[in-house]
């Protein structure tokens, strides 16, 4: 602790402050250079200057606002005009700022120019891409996730060559718009085991794998015939609709079994009748209301491209 | 703590500096370095240069467009690295010399010290002499005085007003700048930046001058670091000037060399010449001091009054202190061959980077969210970021491929033109696809290419990238 020590305080010709630390330890109190104490008397007189023209002194549960222009932006249709702060300031930059502008006006271009011309554009697709990245973290990837890989058995992955509900544009806008419901029914009452087993092993066989040949022909009956009625939507060739939804059963990419994640065939098996017996049903929301139809529009390009569209 | 309320001293007061005008080798090589200085700090924003863009200032810093054009050369933003360069170089150049010659920026080239010998320069040519000075700021507020200082401070202003305009010319064209500012259609920087710069340029080099040198320079202090005994310094040779008897006036019996030889007095006629010419107000002949910027002045006076008794040169001299003592200078020191190493190489490196400035730059980047994906027909899917720069002033047609990876394809969607404007960027989204090859997994390296034509001259420029290959995925 320091004590004050008066006659030690005056030793030698610099003064000091007076307080010695530990018996002898002083502390120098050397002048300012002149600089440097106006630079201070020039930064108290900044901040009184400050005080009139910002907000700057709390009053009460208020606060003094300033002689700074005020500033006025839009809430909805609605003018608000504030004091100056930088909150609003941003507001207004974000309405009417050079960059907003251009942003707008590109905008524009997008809904004036059709799909096929915004693909083929390079720099079109530049902004796309841009600004449909920000749309799809904003509002895509909660499900689909940041770089649209989606979720195995929850949310199709964005990022392959396969399209559930249809890979063209238009689909994909329409898809966006109106939001999608994907629904199987479950086979679980429909089937019995060994029907179960022998659809499972027949569907199996459709993207290749190894299975056995006899009862994947019983289960051909069933998926092809009256007995399960797949083919109402993955059609007789398993290919899939896109105007309900259905899976192409033929390719390696499963959207729902998570069979390239399995190492054996039971595992596979399990995972194609899981889904077989409990049915699909999911749902993906619209998105007319709250996006606008040049957002959708971008979109529909960001995705489009995110894994090669038709 | 103080006693009473009268010993606080809040600052310490400026004790009044008159520095009295000199001549001499170093004067006159100073005033062409403060010549060649002034004639290429004013005139370059006038300069004109022929190029394709339409801009026609030969050194313009473009801020708004984000380019710098310095004559036959542009740098863009990605060139950021010449800046560092640049900033190494100045260091190294800046220890280097300081290790063999002191401070000799401080002295000839530092702006302070540029701009400070102007100011005193006015100071001179309205209030005359170091004297005259003296007697002005000593009498009253006659009316000789308040017109003198008011001339002087108005024409300090004026320099300080084109100083800082100068420096705003830099960074947009200079001749429609210059009329805007005037109409007052400038945009506010402009205002804001010739502003700051006059009152800066007037305080610095009119009111504050050495004290920028003594208190503010960061340099000032930690130069004396890579000080040693062989740096050159304005150095008063004690011996030659003090003798055993210490140093005299001249006076009766003390006349010449010999006389004063006889008395053991030294050749040092305490004049006080070197202190009168000093813009630091220091007596050089304490020795070595902090405040010392090395500008040589004393020097020249001390000459001139040797030569006028006919003594010789060099009481006080560029020397090193190993010199006044004896010994031999030494220049090739592990410490200045070190800096001089560093500073080769800096300059390797910048005009290595410079000269080998492509006209069109590529940066790819690996979408990592997912690395890969399949696709229906079995192949495996990566996809890139590329931006693409042409820094030529041509608009040109690029062609993207792709090359090293076995059976790969390029994806460019529906794209099928790729055009750049003149100092442009362009960002543009791709997808390589490639079967999986068994026993091959992990990262494969692999180029993108990216051909053109600027100048009717073929430009490729070549991206090394990775594709995440999953072997186990083969059928």
């Amino acid at each position: 602790m320091s004590e004050v020590k008066k006659d030690t305080a005056q030793t030698g010709s610099v003064q000091t402050t007076g307080h010695a630390w530990d018996g002898d330890i002083q502390e120098f109190n050397n002048p300012l250079p002149r600089w440097w104490l106006w630079a201070f008397y020039a930064t108290v007189v900044f901040a009184v200057v400050y005080w009139f023209f910002y907000p700057a002194w709390p009053v009460g549960d208020s606060y003094t606002k300033g002689g700074m222009n005020s500033i006025t932006y839009k809430v909805g249709d609605k003018d608000v005009t504030t004091h100056w702060n930088t909150r609003a300031r941003l507001m207004k930059d974000l309405q009417e700022g050079e960059e907003a502008v251009k942003q707008r006006q590109y905008m524009q271009k997008v809904v004036d120019t059709s799909y096929e011309q915004i693909l083929s554009d390079s720099s079109m697709m530049q902004f796309s891409r841009s600004v449909g990245k920000i749309l799809f973290t904003d509002n895509c990837a909660a499900c689909h996730g940041m770089g649209g890989a989606g979720v195995i058995g929850l949310f199709p992955n964005l990022v392959d060559d396969d399209w559930l509900w249809g890979g063209k544009v238009e689909q994909i806008q329409t898809t966006l718009t109106q939001g999608r419901n994907g629904f199987m029914p479950a086979f679980r009452k429909t089937f019995t085991e060994q029907q179960m087993d022998d659809v499972v092993e027949y569907v199996l066989g459709l993207s290749g794998h190894e299975v056995n040949k006899e009862m994947a022909g019983r289960g051909g009956v069933l998926f092809n015939g009256e007995g399960g009625g797949c083919y109402y939507c993955h059609t007789k060739e398993a290919t899939g609709m896109h105007s309900v939804g259905a899976a192409n059963l033929t390719d390696g990419i499963w959207t729902l079994a998570d069979v390239p994640g399995q190492k054996t065939i039971d595992a596979k098996r399990e995972a194609v009748g899981k889904i077989i017996s409990n049915g699909v049903n999911r749902q993906m929301p619209a998105w007319k209301d709250r996006l606008s139809p040049a957002e959708i529009k971008v979109l529909t390009v960001y995705v489009h491209e995110l894994g090669g569209g038709q | 703590m103080a006693k009473n309320a009268e010993d606080i001293v809040l600052f310490e007061e400026r004790i009044p500096i008159y520095p009295r005008s000199v001549k001499g080798r170093f004067r006159t090589m100073k005033w062409l370095i403060l010549l060649f200085a002034y004639s290429v700090y004013f005139t370059l924003p006038w300069l004109r240069w022929q190029r394709e863009s339409g801009v026609e200032q030969a050194v313009m810093f473009d801020i708004q467009d984000r380019i710098f054009y310095l004559f036959g050369m542009i740098v863009n933003p990605q060139d950021i690295f010449w800046l560092a360069a640049i900033l190494m170089i100045a260091a190294f150049l800046l220890f280097f010399v300081t290790g063999i010659a002191g401070r000799a920026f401080c002295g000839y080239f530092c702006f302070q010290t540029l701009w400070t010998d102007v100011y005193i320069l006015i100071e001179h040519l309205v209030q005359g002499e170091r004297p005259a000075r003296i007697r002005l700021d000593k009498s009253g507020w006659s009316g000789e005085r308040i017109l003198k200082k008011t001339v002087t401070h108005v024409l300090w202003l004026a320099v300080a007003f084109i100083t800082g305009l100068t420096f705003t010319l830099y960074w947009g064209d200079a001749y429609a700048l210059f009329g805007q500012f005037f109409e007052g259609t400038a945009p506010f920087p402009a205002y804001a930046t010739t502003l700051f710069l006059t009152l800066t340029t007037y305080v610095m080099a009119g009111l504050a001058r050495e004290q920028v040198c003594t208190y503010m320079c960061p340099y000032a202090r930690f130069q004396s670091i890579m000080f040693d005994n062989d740096t050159l310094i304005v150095a008063y040779d004690e011996e030659r000037g003090e003798g055993a008897a210490g140093r005299a006036k001249l006076g009766k019996g003390r006349k010449t060399v010999e006389e004063r030889h006889a008395a053991n007095i030294g050749d040092c006629i305490d004049c006080g010449f070197c202190v009168q010419v000093c813009p630091t107000g220091i007596d050089i002949r304490n020795g070595l001091q902090m405040s010392c910027i090395s500008c040589a002045l004393c020097v020249d006076a001390c000459d001139a009054i040797m030569d006028k008794l006919g003594w010789s040169r060099g009481l006080i001299r560029y020397a090193s202190e190993n010199e006044l003592e004896g010994g031999k200078h030494r220049l090739f020191k592990i410490k200045n061959i070190g800096y001089g190493l560093v500073l080769l190489a800096a300059i390797a490196g910048l005009v290595w980077s410079i000269a080998s400035q492509t006209q069109l730059s590529m940066a790819v980047t690996q979408v990592r969210n997912p690395l890969y994906v399949i696709l229906s027909d079995g192949q495996l899917q990566n996809s890139y970021d590329i931006k693409l720069n042409n820094k030529s002033e041509k608009t040109v047609t690029l062609q993207v491929r792709i090359d090293g990876l076995a059976n790969a394809s390029l994806d460019l969607g529906r794209i099928r033109k790729i055009e750049l404007e003149p100092l442009s960027s362009m960002n543009l989204f791709v997808r390589v696809k490639a079967p999986p090859v068994k026993g091959q997994s992990g990262q494969i390296p692999f180029r993108f290419v990216v051909d053109t034509v600027i100048d009717g001259k073929p430009v490729t420029e070549m991206k090394k990238a990775l594709f995440t290959m999953r072997g186990d995925f083969a059928p």
